[in-house]
């Protein structure tokens, strides 16, 4: 990157700073006019010069010039105005002239923050473009926080400087040159006296302010360390409370934040200084005037008038040169921080931009045989991982990697999958250096996981589909002002320097996993997914999620005709009773009363959880139906019981678990209510203490807290009260609940519960399994597994995928590598955290899979278990670095050299 | 059934029949009641121990596995308790039970019922001396049966 600021501002934006100084030199016309206006007015038509005849009148707008050798030449002779009129035309001149100089303004602000932030955006954009081309290497010793404060804050203050880069020292040192020479032209020795003043200002300020050039880089430097610090523990938070360090990293960071505070406040202290002194020699300047001038004037030596008119002018000179100084200071600042981020981002061995070159055509298979020629690598502390070692994969070939623990063959994958670098020799593709190759070819038709998987903070769908992900390959049409917004997105991405790739457009190459279009894309991600053995859990997300209604049309529609077959079935197998079913016109005993009154999802706060027995609404719809007292009552008992219980558990006790009527927080609270209300008349409690007691009796599940509490006349009153609830319900609860409706699909609530449409009974241990197994195969049946698939997928991973396994993320990385259809499939101990049997069965499958449809990838798979060999067509060895065995799993085994040792 | 007929159910048990009833209603309270048809297995033999089970209703078999299929070796009725030994000792269950008639059962988990013993050091005192009492009359019938050969 350019080294200098200057210059890069000056390579991208000389155009922009030329015009900008045209216009304010241009706003310098209608500005002093406006300074010689009041005098106009004040000694015009409001002190009567001019105008000392009543009546008289004078031209206004009168245009007349002298003109050498023609003498003087009207244009206009102008309006006649008499003194009233004058002072209202000249006012209304003013008037114009303070807008004029307002849109002046305003529009050379606009122009110069418009430009700041252009050169802004265009920074940041380098910068992540580098990013995206270092090497590899330079990832192990940067932490992301710290790249990512460089990117974001670190040159947020360039954007405000730009515009004033080459303006402002134009502008300043102009009038601070006019004032000068004005000055000297009053009178010579004066003028020298100003001079020497400014020159020792000149010398002297930027000399003291290195050490200010100083301290702001180490500012920068403590700042972007203590950023790259709280990233690192906010990323090991685990490992912070596992080994009770926290007190340490609180050291860690108070020592770091004394380390800034110190260094700031040095600046401060520096800083204020400087400012002193230049203050101090700027007013040194009428000192020298006054004393020396004054002696001079009284000595005769120099006249009076002289000596007033210096001093006038030298008033103009201070603030040119304060702000001078000002911008110097900015200049000096921004330079620092920009150097900083430059050196930061100038590294040996950038990828050069063509390897990553857009390419939006297909770039054809490898046919090339994959080859590590002589190869070495060694690792940052320079131990050899791999020590020269030849090794030939050809198309179509699989192989596996065996390697003792010191073997090296982990670095061979990473070494063809472009993540690390040789050190000497080299990985080709038929002739052509691995390294020199387009990523686009790489990147398409070569495809690599192994167990360190990173995933985007997205939805399952998107980490899987991001491998697909190389180019933006249909062209979006927009219309209207979406259009409009399109052209604009490209015109200022071409002013910033930005690409202007259209993020909306579909980057997902369809032909590479082998289909056409969104369409039959399923059909292949759900064969990786099996493949993987993934597609179980993803089920499983999908039933425990709610479904968008807007993508998963076919799973509403069909909601009848599944709630219909899951009733069949169960009654088919004789297990009708491991699920009630919420029945409108019938108590579900295995709801909770709360679940029995509403009868609906809540869709809203309104009536969720513990603010339905405080809706007013609610709470009149149970008196009208006799119910509020009866559930205090009940809500009385399950108080005293549950009181009882667990009054002498500590909060912490698992047990608390169990309770659902009330959190161990709540226990004293209710302790304390329970006392006040018992014995009291049930007219006398108070709105809210009946709502606290009331809520309780909502969580209640007879068969599950056996409190023996629910009678039959209880149940009748309560599905009266549901009708009641319903049937007035006001229009601004109609949101707040979706009623269950045996024909309609519930959006609020999971795609279990919607199946389901009832409860599963609390007596029976096994019944959640044997009901899910029994719902898969009703989805199965009725065609609906891909859509639960797909709502599985909507799934959010989480940052960095930590919402999913250790296992599943290694599962999805590998069916992400499988679903492009690789030439060359690298698999580095993809699958770690699997156990050895797991691991067996989806190796199998991913060769079955790899294969599909006549396809044959070469692939490599470095392998945890030196059995594991015999599926592939070549095992080869690798001990120390080195490769010491190459042949079929037969021919090894029948060498008895280390692989035998190894199976064994 | 209710809590409290569960509690009188508990207090037939030997194990439990020393314990305070608040107690043993703690212990119902945290407990799932579970129903089995006849046939159903309640757990296996080798399966991790993960709970003990009360019998409030019904009957079932003890079923140990031999080389010529699961032999029945004793019935469980109803106030009996069955799993104890294999949460007491982390050992994996040495049979297999199986309802023989629909089966109501309180199901008391392995770290529910540690958790009591911890809390409750005379519920431990009681299941200590039950389980004393169990081991000297395993050896004298240890020694009856040495002395019989």
């Amino acid at each position: 990157m350019e080294p200098s600021l200057a210059r890069y501002i000056w390579t991208h934006t000389k155009k922009q700073q030329v015009w900008i100084l045209v216009i304010v030199l241009l706003s310098m016309i209608p500005y002093f006019m406006s300074f010689d206006l009041p005098k106009l007015i004040v000694n015009g038509p409001i002190q009567g010069k001019g105008f000392e005849q009543p009546g008289a009148t004078r031209p206004f707008m009168r245009l007349h010039y002298d003109l050498p050798f023609i003498g003087e030449v009207q244009f206009f002779s102008g309006f006649q105005l008499d003194r009233e009129e004058t002072l209202f035309a000249l006012s209304l001149v003013f008037l114009l002239l303070v807008i004029i100089n307002g849109l002046f303004k305003l529009y050379i602000n606009t122009y110069k923050g418009r430009l700041g932030e252009r050169m802004l955006r265009r920074i940041r954009f380098d910068l992540v473009d580098r990013v995206l081309r270092f090497p590899p290497r330079y990832f192990k010793r940067v932490k992301s926080a710290e790249v990512a404060t460089m990117v974001k804050d670190e040159v947020e203050p360039l954007g405000g400087f730009i515009g004033d880069a080459f303006l402002q020292p134009v502008l300043l040192g102009g009038q601070a040159l006019t004032a000068m020479l004005f000055i000297v032209v009053q009178n010579f020795w004066l003028g020298m006296i100003a001079a020497v003043i400014v020159v020792i200002q000149i010398v002297l300020i930027p000399r003291m302010r290195r050490r200010l050039i100083v301290l702001g880089r180490e500012r920068q430097l403590t700042a972007r360390a203590l950023s790259g610090r709280v990233g690192e523990i906010v990323d090991g938070i685990g490992a912070v409370h596992i080994h009770d360090t926290s007190n340490y990293e609180r050291a860690d960071i108070a020592a770091r934040l004394g380390r800034i505070f110190k260094i700031r406040f040095d600046l401060y202290q520096w800083k204020f200084m400087v400012k002193f002194l230049n203050n101090f020699l700027a007013q040194l300047t009428p000192f020298l005037f006054y004393m020396i001038g004054g002696y001079l004037a009284i000595q005769g030596r120099l006249d009076v008038g002289q000596l007033v008119a210096v001093i006038g002018a030298y008033k103009d000179l201070p603030g040119p040169m304060k702000e001078l100084i000002d911008w110097d200071q900015a200049r000096q600042d921004v330079q620092v921080k920009y150097q900083q981020v430059v050196e930061q981002f100038t590294v040996e061995g950038v990828i050069a931009p063509r390897i990553a070159a857009l390419t939006i055509e297909d770039p054809g298979p490898m046919t090339n045989p994959l080859s590590a020629i002589n190869l070495s690598i060694s690792d940052d502390g320079g131990a050899m991982l791999i020590d020269h070692i030849s090794l030939q994969v050809k198309p179509g070939e699989t192989v596996a990697l065996v390697s003792t623990a010191t073997g090296g063959a982990d670095a061979l994958a990473e070494a063809f999958a472009r993540l690390v670098w040789p050190s000497s020799g080299r990985v080709a593709s038929g002739a052509d250096d691995l390294l020199e190759l387009p990523e686009a070819v790489t990147g398409r038709r070569m495809s690599y996981a192994s167990s360190d998987v990173f995933l985007f903070q997205a939805s399952l769908r998107d980490n899987l589909l991001y491998g697909l992900k190389h180019a933006p390959l249909t062209s979006v049409t927009y219309d209207g002002a979406a259009a409009d917004q399109r052209d604009w997105d490209i015109k200022e991405a071409h002013r910033s320097g930005n690409t202007d790739l259209d993020i909306h457009s579909d980057w997902i190459d369809y032909a590479s996993a082998g289909a056409t279009g969104p369409h039959n894309l399923f059909e292949p991600v759900r064969r990786v997914l099996d493949a993987v053995a993934l597609s179980r859990d993803i089920l499983d997300l999908g039933l425990r999620s709610s479904a968008d209604l807007t993508r998963h049309t076919e799973l509403a529609a069909r909601i009848v005709e599944l709630r219909a077959a899951l009733r069949t079935r169960l009654e088919h197998e004789g297990l009708s009773e491991l699920v009630v079913p919420f029945e409108p016109g019938a108590y579900n005993k295995e709801a909770t009363i709360g679940q029995n009154l509403l009868f609906g999802a809540a869709a809203g706060p309104e009536l969720a959880d513990r603010a339905l027995a405080a809706n007013p609404y609610f709470a009149s719809v149970l008196t009208q139906s006799g119910l509020d007292r009866a559930l205090y009552e009940m809500g009385m008992e399950i108080a005293e019981q549950a009181i009882e219980l667990f009054a002498d558990l500590p909060p912490d006790h698992q047990f608390f678990q169990q309770l659902a009527f009330m959190s161990a927080e709540e226990i004293p609270a209710y302790e304390t209510l329970l006392q006040r209300l018992k014995n009291r008349p049930y007219e006398t409690v108070s709105e809210n203490d009946r709502a606290m007691i009331v809520t309780l009796s909502f969580a209640y599940i007879e068969p599950r807290h056996r409190f023996g509490l629910l009678s039959d006349e209880l149940m009748s009153k309560v599905v009266a009260a549901r009708n009641l609830f319903y049937e007035n319900l006001p229009p601004e609860l109609q949101n707040a609940v979706e009623r269950y409706d045996p024909a309609k699909y519930i959006a609020a609530a999971t795609v279990m519960d919607n199946v389901l449409f009832g409860r599963v009974g609390n007596n029976h241990p096994d019944a959640p399994d044997r009901i899910r197994s029994i719902v898969y195969d009703i989805l199965d049946e009725l065609g609906l597994y891909a859509e639960l698939l797909d709502v599985g997928l909507d799934f959010n991973v989480g940052s960095g995928g930590r919402r999913l396994t250790g296992g599943q993320r290694q599962k999805l990385d590998v069916a992400r590598a499988l679903l492009k259809r690789p030439d060359f499939l690298i698999l580095n101990r993809p699958l770690e955290a699997l156990d050895q049997r797991m691991q067996e069965k989806v190796l199998r499958n991913v060769l079955e899979e790899a294969r599909r449809d006549g396809h044959s990838p070469a692939i490599v798979w470095v392998v945890t278990n030196p059995a594991m060999g015999m599926m592939f067509d070549r095992v080869v060895v690798f001990d120390s670095g080195r490769l010491v065995e190459d042949g079929t799993q037969e021919t090894l085994l029948a060498r008895s050299g280390i692989f035998k040792q190894l199976v064994s | 059934m209710l809590l409290k007929d569960e509690v009188g159910t508990l207090q037939r048990v030997p194990l439990f029949s020393g314990i305070e009833p608040t107690k043993l209603k703690l212990l119902a309270f945290t407990s799932d009641r579970v129903s089995y048809s006849a046939g159903q297995i309640l757990f296996r033999q080798g399966d991790e121990g993960d709970a003990a089970y009360v019998i409030l209703s019904g009957r079932a078999d003890i079923l140990v596995d031999s080389d010529s299929g699961p032999i029945k070796v004793a019935e469980l009725v109803p106030n009996s308790i069955v799993g104890e030994i294999a949460i007491l000792c982390n050992s994996s269950r040495t049979a297999t039970v199986r309802a023989a008639s629909p089966l109501e059962a309180l199901r008391i988990r392995k770290d529910h019922f540690l958790r009591l013993m911890k809390e409750f050091p005379e519920m431990t005192i009681e299941i200590l001396r039950v389980l004393a009492d169990r081991l000297s009359h395993t050896t004298a019938d240890l020694i009856d049966a040495r002395s019989a050969k």
